[in-house]
């Protein structure tokens, strides 16, 4: 569905993704993963359209991104950005029809306001719905944003197995219990056709949820594939520059892992290592 | 997506009162300007009111050479109809660029009057004015006279993209960036046209509170018809505006994500601001606030969404400037006061109180 080839993106001097090769295919659930400045954010950018690649391409359905028009690629993918700002005072419904506003798409507007109203529900957000987006909490905009990005694919009049949705970690500002609505909702859009590409921090949640993980360093893959075959001890030690200890839960055999209180030293050691891999 | 049957309950019903609130709102807008445009007809220091209208048109249409009848016609046909026609368009496209300029740069605060916007479409005019008679001649004598609001239009487009290359960066507007480029940007075109004034012996010129504090004195048909082109066209584009200003409110990537040519819209919208101050400029000088106090009274009533706050904007934008302009004319009559200090005396607190309640937020976009 959508695929980068070589894809790299330098700013300055500094490569913050670095000849990535990606495939992601419809009904499927990639979760990407890697320490802070790894260009996950970057690449995730670089798939939407929104940032031109150095060299390399992207290619949507054997299309070249660049040759799709904002409109086109509208009703083909949807994003949930990292941090969205807005001054004026929306409510939280109006966030979200704002979402169906994209030329040629099918939502009549009676049909849009009901359409958006049910993706707050099952975001848990039905009760808010006619609230200022001003007075609303960080994890309480995440959600409205994610509903807005849902509703633009649901009114988008393309089949679900052509559309992508790109979220760029969707549960920061959560509480646990709607971490995993958010990410429930995630795998029920997986399991309708669409392409989800997730930027997530938390590699527990990610190896439970996802079907496949890529591990970002230093702007290049590390590691790509199931979970249980990413998460390894040594391989996560050395990405993020901490010691880390793999578990299986029982059922199902999903890895999860615990961090190591270990000594300041020891954690410096092993930063270094990994810097001095990665850098 | 199976849609689960179910009824709106209270709280999502809000926005879409809100909407219906919007379109009430349009409906009233355009009877109080009914209302205002016979208010401004009626009143003037020659005493003549409405009631002599039927006798001044029966006169137009006949031709009929009674002095009443050729003073009613003078005064309610050839000075206070026209001033009433540019009251409203010009309160209209100073709201309507308000709004679109806050979209644009993300924040309630951005006005063309306030950031320089209005200053650099008089310098414009002024320049042509003054330069007119020497080496600007031939191109003022080509357009005519839409060679003044050409020259005001130009003049704020060029202002308005210096302040983006100034105030924006990586996709935000820092607002006291804005502001304070859009104050400095302002204070030099400001001394400019001052100089200019000065060192021609134009009599139109002379007049400098035309320039600085605005005023519809001047106003008769041919004024009408210069700025007739620009009203067309902001009729016909701003419209088609509406989704890439409300897309822009969330922020350029997102605008792209949601189907806007971020650039092109962009541009478009600087260019229709541009297109409105400057037509407004050039007729009745540089008129302040009426940018920020319309769209933000449109906001609290109906909503930020665009397809209510460009109309509604317009319509009572053009009631604001009309009522200012008969309070204008009355309270020292027989002379006139500046428009502009009308303006200054219903907007400055509307600002003061949009400052004091965003308070340290200022520097959030």
């Amino acid at each position: 569905m959508i695929c980068a080839r070589s894809l790299s993106f330098a700013a300055g001097k500094r490569k913050l993704v670095d000849g990535i090769d990606l495939d992601l295919v419809p009904g499927q659930f990639i979760a990407v993963v890697g320490p802070n400045g790894a260009g996950k954010s970057t690449l995730l950018r670089l798939l939407t359209g929104e940032l031109k690649p150095t060299s390399g391409q992207v290619l949507i359905g054997n299309r070249e991104l660049s040759s799709f028009s904002a409109d086109q690629l509208a009703r083909r993918r949807a994003v949930l950005a990292q941090h969205t700002a807005l001054a004026f005072p929306f409510t939280a419904l109006e966030v979200v029809l704002l979402g169906m506003t994209v030329p040629g798409l099918q939502a009549e507007v009676g049909n849009a306001r009901q359409v958006a109203f049910t993706m707050l529900e099952r975001l848990g957000l039905e009760q808010l719905a006619g609230q200022s987006y001003t007075t609303l909490s960080g994890g309480e905009r995440q959600r409205v944003h994610m509903a807005r990005a849902l509703c633009q694919l649901e009114c988008s009049g393309t089949p679900p197995d052509e559309t992508i949705l790109l979220v760029d970690e969707p549960t920061s500002s959560l509480d646990i219990g709607h971490q995993l609505i958010v990410l429930d909702e995630l795998v029920r859009q997986k399991r309708r056709g669409r392409s989800v590409f997730a930027v997530l921090h938390d590699l527990n949640l990610a190896a439970a949820y996802a079907d496949e993980m890529v591990l970002l360093a230093g702007g290049k893959i590390v590691a790509a594939g199931p979970p249980s075959e990413v998460i390894q001890d040594e391989r996560l030690s050395l990405a993020f520059g901490c010691q880390v200890c793999t578990n299986r839960l029982p059922a199902g055999g999903i890895p999860f892992l615990l961090p190591q209180a270990c000594a300041a030293a020891e954690v410096c050691a092993v930063a270094r290592k990994s810097a001095a891999t990665y850098s | 997506m199976a849609i689960e049957s179910l009824s709106l309950p209270h709280a999502a019903s809000a926005s879409s009162d809100r909407h219906a609130l919007g379109w009430r709102l349009l409906i009233a807008g355009g009877l109080v300007l009914v209302l205002a445009a016979l208010v401004s007809l009626s009143v003037g220091p020659t005493g003549l009111t409405l009631s002599d209208l039927p006798r001044a048109l029966l006169a137009a249409y006949s031709g009929s050479g009674a002095p009443a009848d050729v003073h009613a016609r003078l005064v309610l046909l050839e000075v206070r109809l026209p001033r009433t026609i540019l009251a409203a368009f010009v309160g209209a496209s100073l709201a309507v660029a308000g709004a679109m300029m806050q979209g644009l740069f993300r924040n309630p605060l951005a006005d063309p009057g306030l950031i320089g916007v209005s200053s650099g479409a008089a310098l414009a005019a002024v320049a042509t004015i003054a330069l007119g008679s020497s080496f600007a001649g031939p191109w003022v004598r080509a357009l005519g006279i839409w060679a003044l609001p050409a020259a005001a239009f130009f003049g704020g487009f060029v202002t308005t993209i210096v302040l983006m290359l100034i105030a924006r960066r990586h996709g935000t507007t820092a607002i006291s960036t804005l502001l304070l480029a859009g104050i400095a940007l302002g204070a030099i075109a400001g001394a400019l046209t001052g100089l200019l004034a000065y060192v021609t012996d134009d009599r139109e010129l002379r007049d400098l509170t035309l320039w600085s504090m605005g005023s519809l004195a001047g106003a008769s048909w041919q004024k009408v018809l210069a700025i007739t082109p620009f009203a067309l066209v902001l009729l016909l584009m701003t419209p088609r505006l509406i989704r890439a200003l409300n897309g822009l409110l969330l922020g350029e990537a997102e605008a792209f994500y949601l189907g806007i040519e971020v650039e092109s819209a962009k541009l478009r919208i600087v260019t229709l601001t541009a297109a409105a101050v400057g037509a407004a400029v050039a007729v009745a000088g540089t008129i302040g606030f009426v940018g920020i106090v319309v769209p933000h009274l449109v906001r609290l009533i109906a909503g930020p969404d665009h397809r209510i706050v460009l109309p509604a904007s317009a319509l009572l934008g053009a009631v604001l400037v009309v009522v200012a302009d008969v309070a204008a004319r009355m309270i020292v009559a027989p002379a006139e006061l500046p428009i502009g200090i009308i303006m200054a005396v219903i907007g400055a607190p509307v600002f003061l109180h949009l400052v004091i309640r965003r308070g340290g937020a200022l520097s959030a976009p």
